[in-house]
């Protein structure tokens, strides 16, 4: 039998579609039936109604320089007012001429973020680069000491006290994590009650109640005659309020070791000590670092509450330069300012939360 | 050779009772116990001497006593004369009303955001996830401020309100829209409405049972929504359709006529929506991912309509894994509504720092609040988690 279908001449018809190409991705990818069609109409028709007067508030009717705010009063941003104020809103009350050290503060932070992400760089070694970049940060901001002149704590402001806020907060707040976590699986019921009813007292409040509770009841606690530095009360609230959450990240991965694990480590003759130190927190550890990653980031942006007991942030110093007489009303221009530090830190740190969620998936993936 | 009787082999010793580990257990947690109390203790301790020395009252006494502030707004009856009591209770109604709201339009329009993540249209699906990484990226006290300067600094006087649409006024008193005017017709709509919703139910129920025994299919879906529209619809007709709006209007300098929310309120609100919608849309997108590509095509196999193919087959499966995270971003939402204080709307923190700050009691005041939200999310947390048995996985 012969195929005849390669004698017969095709039927005359219309070329298929482009399959390639900007045309064809348009087509598929923004008028890809009426429902599509309708949305992208209505999304760009959206976007034309934002975008122009946001741009032109921004970039087109902005000031860029103004000697005062009057001068800059119009219908655009006033981009002057940051310019007047930056120092201002990173750095706050930090003695003027010695604002180096902050900013060298905040380049530790960044330095020791970023070599955090290198993991070539062994625990041990980078428990070593953090207390070392600790103790420069604090040699950096108190001072008293290689010619640095002494500057008390309520004159830290700005960025630094943010990330002294957090990268502090984090760093004593994952030892007691760690132990609650371990309380909270612990046979003994005495310690487990404790351990929970900390751990959901702690989560069921806002920080906010936790921020008050520091600020007012921590002077209380102490023997009468003592005092405890303001910045050092918000300390103490951010390390017991990140504990209780962290306590449960680490519970998370303590509860996705095998039981074989612990099995095999008693069948060794390993003291609980042994096996929780060798055996199960080093499995468990890094299975979470992606959920302690987002915690952090958490615990960066509700460091901004502080400014309800009084410490001045980043939020706090941009809303002190706002009560300036000469460049009142500001608000956006401050805000936006402010929103683009703390967006970047955080979008990058996400980022990095996601990249290492999809190596680890990749090792488990079947 | 015989070997020597049982009772003459040397007993194998008992190890000492300090390394037995049911005697250390109890040692180990006799320690912690005293450890704890004792602190306990001494911070109490110190608590009491110093409050002495301050001459503050402990107790709760004050509750009692005059308040004498104002409050901006307010749900419930409140005058300064009345007690602190009263004012706590005022800023409890406060937080629930704002913290109800925000999660109720937070869910409904994080889903339609993180649906939209999913859309095959690459403007709409790039849109949602600039909003979502720009709005979870920036801190919520941040964005209240923000919204709050907007509101109250950058919002014109009345007298230039904005007019987004007719009879509403965005003006820096807040925001202007018209209600109805109070009829007695709005009772009866209102009941014939819980009638309907009861009809409705009761009509899915019996064509579902009908289903299954005759396989014969009942539009139940359309008589329900006809029943719960229709039926205060012709009440309304039936009440003459009583059309009457309270339109805002300008009077001298402010509104009159018409309802009003504050901008601290509608500040406050913007800000928990925003800021919640953009991880509940990624919760649910995530959901939605989790249930395989797989699932959706056997339903096409087996002739299911795409509606249907979401409601029996997709959804049931997504809830499992949205119901958990969706719950702690309820609680946050409720939790986070406390950052009112920043901008001034009186919630119970705000309302508790007032007292705290006038009467000195500041430890009954932070142990009110605490008890107060302990309640709230522990209510929370019982009600998902009784819909999450409800929608969880049934193994045999």
């Amino acid at each position: 039998m012969t195929d005849t279908t390669q004698d017969l001449p095709l039927p005359a018809g219309r070329p298929p579609p482009v399959a390639a190409g900007p045309v064809a991705w348009v087509r598929a990818n923004l008028f890809g039936g009426i429902a599509s069609t309708i949305l992208t109409l209505a999304a760009a028709s959206l976007l034309a109604v934002a975008i122009p007067p946001v741009i032109r508030w921004a970039l087109i009717d902005a000031v860029w320089r103004a000697d005062s705010g009057r001068a800059c009063r119009g219908d655009g941003a006033c981009w002057a007012f940051i310019g007047e104020k930056l120092r201002f809103i990173l750095f706050g009350r930090f003695p003027y001429a010695e604002q180096w050290r902050p900013l060298l503060v905040v380049v530790v932070f960044i330095g020791l973020l970023l070599a955090s992400c290198d993991r070539r760089l062994s625990g041990r070694r980078l428990i070593l680069l953090w207390l070392a970049g600790l103790a420069v940060v604090g040699m950096l901001m108190w001072g008293g000491i290689l010619g640095m002149s002494y500057v008390p704590t309520d004159l830290w402001n700005g960025l630094p006290l943010t990330l002294i806020l957090a990268v502090v907060g984090m760093a004593f707040a994952f030892p007691l994590a760690i132990l609650l976590a371990l309380g909270r699986r612990s046979q003994l019921p005495a310690v487990r009650a404790i351990c929970v009813a900390y751990i959901e007292l702690i989560r069921g409040v806002p920080l906010i109640t936790v921020l008050f509770m520091a600020s007012v009841m921590l002077p209380l606690f102490l023997p009468t005659g003592m005092t405890i530095d303001k910045l050092l009360r918000a300390q103490v609230a951010f390390i017991l309020f990140a504990a209780a959450y962290l306590a449960e990240v680490v519970r998370g991965g303590l509860q996705a070791i095998p039981k074989g694990q612990i099995e095999a480590a008693d069948a060794l003759g390993l003291s609980y000590s042994q096996r929780t130190r060798l055996i199960v927190l080093p499995q468990a550890l890094a299975l979470v670092i992606p959920p302690l990653v987002n915690t952090f980031i958490g615990t960066f942006k509700d460091t901004s509450l502080v400014i309800v007991i009084g410490l001045f942030d980043l939020l706090g110093t941009a809303n002190a330069a706002l009560t300036d007489a000469n460049w009142r009303g500001f608000y956006a221009e401050a805000y936006v300012f402010v929103a683009a530090i703390y967006f970047t830190f955080c979008f990058f740190m996400s980022r990095y939360s996601q990249m290492l969620e999809r190596e680890f998936n990749r090792g488990r993936r079947r | 050779m015989t070997s020597p009787p049982i009772d003459a082999m040397p007993r194998p010793s008992r190890p000492a009772f300090w390394r037995d580990p049911a005697v250390r257990g109890i040692a180990y947690q006799v320690l912690f116990v005293a450890i704890v109390v004792a602190a306990g203790w001494f911070l109490v301790h110190n608590t009491l001497v110093n409050l002495g020395r301050q001459n503050i009252a402990t107790g709760f006494g004050f509750l009692g006593r005059e308040a004498s502030f104002a409050i901006g707004e307010s749900l419930i009856a409140y005058a300064p004369s009345d007690t602190y009591a009263r004012a706590f209770l005022v800023g409890l109604v406060n937080t629930l009303y704002v913290a109800i709201l925000g999660i109720v339009l937070a869910t409904i329009f994080g889903t339609l955001i993180g649906i939209a993540r999913l859309s095959r249209n690459w403007l709409v699906a790039n849109l949602s996830l600039v909003y979502v990484e720009t709005f979870r990226n920036i801190p919520l006290a941040l964005q209240l401020l923000f919204w709050w300067s907007l509101l109250r600094a950058g919002a014109p006087a009345p007298r230039q309100a904005w007019q987004p649409l007719p009879g509403f006024f965005v003006s820096n008193r807040g925001v202007e829209f018209p209600v109805p005017q109070s009829n007695p017709a709005h009772l009866w709509m209102f009941l014939a409405f819980v009638v309907g919703l009861a009809g409705a139910v009761g009509v899915s129920r019996w064509a579902k049972r009908r289903q299954i025994a005759t396989g014969a299919q009942f539009p139940s879906g359309r008589v329900g929504a006809g029943l719960i529209v229709g039926l205060p619809l012709l009440v309304f007709v039936a009440a003459g359709a009583p059309m009457a709006l309270d339109w805002p209007a300008l009077k001298g300098f402010n509104f009159a006529g018409g309802s009003a929310v504050s901008p601290e309120f509608t500040a406050l609100l913007l800000g928990l929506i925003i800021y919640t919608a953009s991880f509940i849309a990624e919760i649910v997108r995530a959901g939605i991912l989790s249930v395989s590509w797989g699932q959706t095509e056997a339903a096409s196999a087996l002739g299911l309509k795409p509606g249907l193919t979401i409601r029996l087959v997709v959804l049931p499966q997504a809830l499992r894994v949205i119901i958990p995270p969706i719950t702690s971003q309820y609680l946050n939402l409720t939790k986070n509504s406390s950052l009112a204080v920043i901008i001034g709307y009186p919630d119970l923190v705000s309302i508790a720092n007032t007292t705290m700050n006038q009467t000195g009691q500041a430890v009954e005041g932070i142990a009110l609040i605490m008890a107060v939200y302990l309640a709230i999310s522990l209510t929370i947390a019982l009600a998902m988690n009784l819909y999450n048995r409800a929608v969880a996985l049934v193994e045999r």
